[in-house]
């Protein structure tokens, strides 16, 4: 087992001439809280997409648990432990709360049932069932959604729809979790609820996170590390305070004068 | 405990009406039938609606539910009828034309359909939505064209190839017996885990690869398993006929199909068993009924009837007749088929108007949430009580 949960090296990709990311290295402690930010079009979420196989890297690669993971698809990827969420939320609208967070269930072992018992109504398919039930509703629960957990999902107030797509992230029994904005669009009461969620579930689930996020209050709330990116390379990481003190963060965020 | 047997009642009620009543509409037919008191034509009727509910069914589950559009499943269809017709000779001599020589036809039929599904669904499930179109469009036409072309003494080529007909007065019942097995199948499916990730990919494609889905294995099987009962259905034609002729499988058989499943409403079983019924009804009685030159009437009609009930489902202006005159509604009061979560708005009228849409979403947005109240108890908070 490696120091770092995720480590990546030289992690890097261009489309066509265009670099859009260089040189990106990441290195995660297990429990930790660590913060991707920088400004607009600075590559932050292609270096999530490249850490859950959305793109394949043109350099570097990286290692969750000293473990290499690139080349895999996204499949793959999330079955060996990194879950994510989006930027604009991404829910199976059209399903109701509760089977959202089944279909995170989806590939755990212990829910596994082939196609044909299912189509032949075997008695394991009844018993899969009910155990997914069960943990659906006791994640929905922590996340205060149980009582919606028969609405369809779009049908949810927009702080709530940012739950559920963690929620579903979580049920996917993650060792590492992506959260892509998680505080676009949300009111300075709601950011404040979900700050507590997000410490909540590295609490509770023995989670490490690794977030990308424009509201500095939360960032400097609750992130251990961070590394700051600006036209896909890397301008400071380390500490929260110290990174975002230094002279090229501020240039890169306000301009220069 | 008491509330999850409630629940498991209320589901299992909804699930099983379609079998009930296909099954009671089978007996009461076989027994009539026993009776002597069908004529030919309603048989006729009741084999081509059979057949009408195994392909829209069947396609339902790529289009309703997997979320792709397929243009071929007529070519499934003519692949199923033209292999199981074949099959169904060759076994005539020894097995005569009886129930095992057509259960080893469907067999036969249905897999060699469901391998052209996994063929064609291998390359062609990798484009999205008219591209894929457009690719199984082209299958079914291709398909058409193989079999027209093949010499007269293996497919019969442009001639059509003759097939034993099956007993009139019974291949109906052995059509219905199909579409059970077609619904268990289909139905079973969509109440899985597997159904999940199927609908899960239909409502995004980019959420279920992150959540680790493995989404071409999901469309691969939704596609083959649509493929095999559209060639069920089509080993159905087969014995239903006395020839079988390629040119029925034109691509306006596909698009009838797909009228089908979307006037049904896309992903609604019952419905799409309904509008196949009544679409094989309607197309079969003016077939007989407009005779001679008003023939040209029937395309005519057949269209109006298909915008009438289009405008009629969307129309604004007449929602409030649609809803006075919902016959859900009235369905569902008849039977008590009351959703359990929908019983405790269902006392007070005005409590749906609570429920949080899409577009009070701003609404509750711009209210302030206590945070702690909206934790213990969240749909307090929605309801801005």
């Amino acid at each position: 087992m490696s120091e770092f949960v995720l480590e990546t090296k030289n992690l890097g990709i261009s489309f066509g001439g265009l670099k859009a990311v260089q040189n990106v290295n990441l290195k995660i402690k297990k429990n930790e809280i660590y913060g991707l930010i920088g400004p607009n079009g600075a590559g932050k979420t292609t270096v999530f997409n490249m850490l859950t196989g959305v793109y394949q890297p043109t350099t570097g690669t990286f290692y969750l648990n000293g473990e290499e993971l690139k080349g895999n698809s996204q499949e793959v990827i999330n079955r060996k432990g990194i879950a994510r969420t989006f930027q604009n939320i991404r829910l199976f609208n059209n399903m109701t709360v509760i089977r959202n967070v089944m279909v995170g269930l989806h590939n755990l072992p212990e829910f596994k049932c082939g196609i044909l018992p299912t189509i032949l109504r075997f008695p394991s398919q009844y018993k899969t069932e009910r155990a997914m039930v069960k943990r659906a509703e006791e994640l929905l629960s922590i996340f205060g959604l149980y009582e919606s957990r028969n609405l369809l999902a779009y049908n949810l107030p927009y702080g709530k729809q940012r739950k559920l797509e963690i929620a579903r992230a979580l049920a996917t029994n993650p060792t590492l979790l992506l959260l892509d904005e998680p505080a676009a669009g949300m009111n300075p009461h709601e950011t404040e609820e979900l700050m507590e969620t997000i410490r909540f579930v590295r609490d509770n689930f023995d989670m490490t996170i690794l977030l990308i996020e424009h509201d500095m209050s939360l960032v400097k709330g609750i992130c251990d590390n961070v590394t700051v990116l600006n036209f896909g390379t890397t301008l400071a990481e380390g500490n929260v305070n110290d990174a975002l003190s230094e002279p090229e963060v501020i240039k890169a965020y306000l301009g220069d004068d | 405990m008491n509330r999850i047997i409630e629940k498991i009642k209320g589901i299992t009620w909804k699930y099983y009406l379609n079998y009930i009543v296909i099954g009671v509409v089978a007996a009461v037919f076989s027994a009539l039938t026993f009776a002597g008191a069908l004529p030919q034509s309603t048989l006729y009727l009741l084999e081509r609606m059979t057949i009408s509910i195994i392909l829209a069914v069947s396609l339902g589950l790529v289009v309703g539910f997997l979320g792709e559009l397929s243009l071929g499943h007529a070519g499934f269809m003519c692949i199923g009828a033209y292999i199981g017709g074949k099959v169904s000779v060759l076994l005539a001599d020894a097995l005569g034309k009886g129930v095992v020589n057509l259960l080893i036809s469907l067999l036969v039929g249905a897999l060699i359909a469901a391998a052209a599904g996994f063929i064609v669904g291998l390359p062609a499930l990798r484009l999205k939505g008219d591209y894929l179109a457009i690719v199984t469009l082209a299958f079914c036409e291709i398909v058409k064209s193989l079999f027209q072309n093949t010499s007269e003494e293996s497919f019969g080529g442009p001639l059509g190839l003759r097939t034993p007909r099956f007993d009139k007065q019974y291949l109906f019942i052995i059509g219905f017996v199909l579409v059970l097995v077609t619904l268990a199948v289909i139905q079973n499916l969509l109440r899985s885990k597997h159904g999940r990730a199927i609908t899960a990919i239909r409502d995004n494609e980019i959420a279920a690869h992150a959540t680790g889905i493995n989404v071409t294995k999901y469309k691969l099987v939704a596609f083959v398993i649509s493929a095999a009962f559209a060639g069920v259905a089509g080993v159905l034609y087969s014995f239903a006929n006395n020839n079988v002729q390629a040119a029925v499988f034109d691509y306006n058989y596909s698009i009838e199909i797909l009228v089908m499943v979307v006037l049904g409403g896309m992903g609604n079983i019952t419905g799409t068993i309904i509008s196949a019924a009544v679409i094989t009804y309607l197309n079969t009685t003016l077939t007989v009924v407009l005779t001679g030159n008003l023939a040209v009437l029937k395309d005519l009609i057949y269209a109006l009837v298909l915008i009438l009930i289009v405008v009629y489902n969307n129309a604004p202006a007449l929602k409030n007749f649609r809803e006075k005159y919902n016959p859900r509604k009235f369905l569902k009061a008849l039977l008590k088929l009351t959703h359990p979560e929908s019983k405790k708005y269902a006392d007070d009228e005005g409590a749906w108007a609570r429920v949080p849409t899409k577009i009070e979403m701003n609404e509750i947005l711009s209210t302030d949430i206590v945070v702690n109240e909206s934790t213990k108890n969240p749909d307090k908070a929605d309801k801005g009580e």
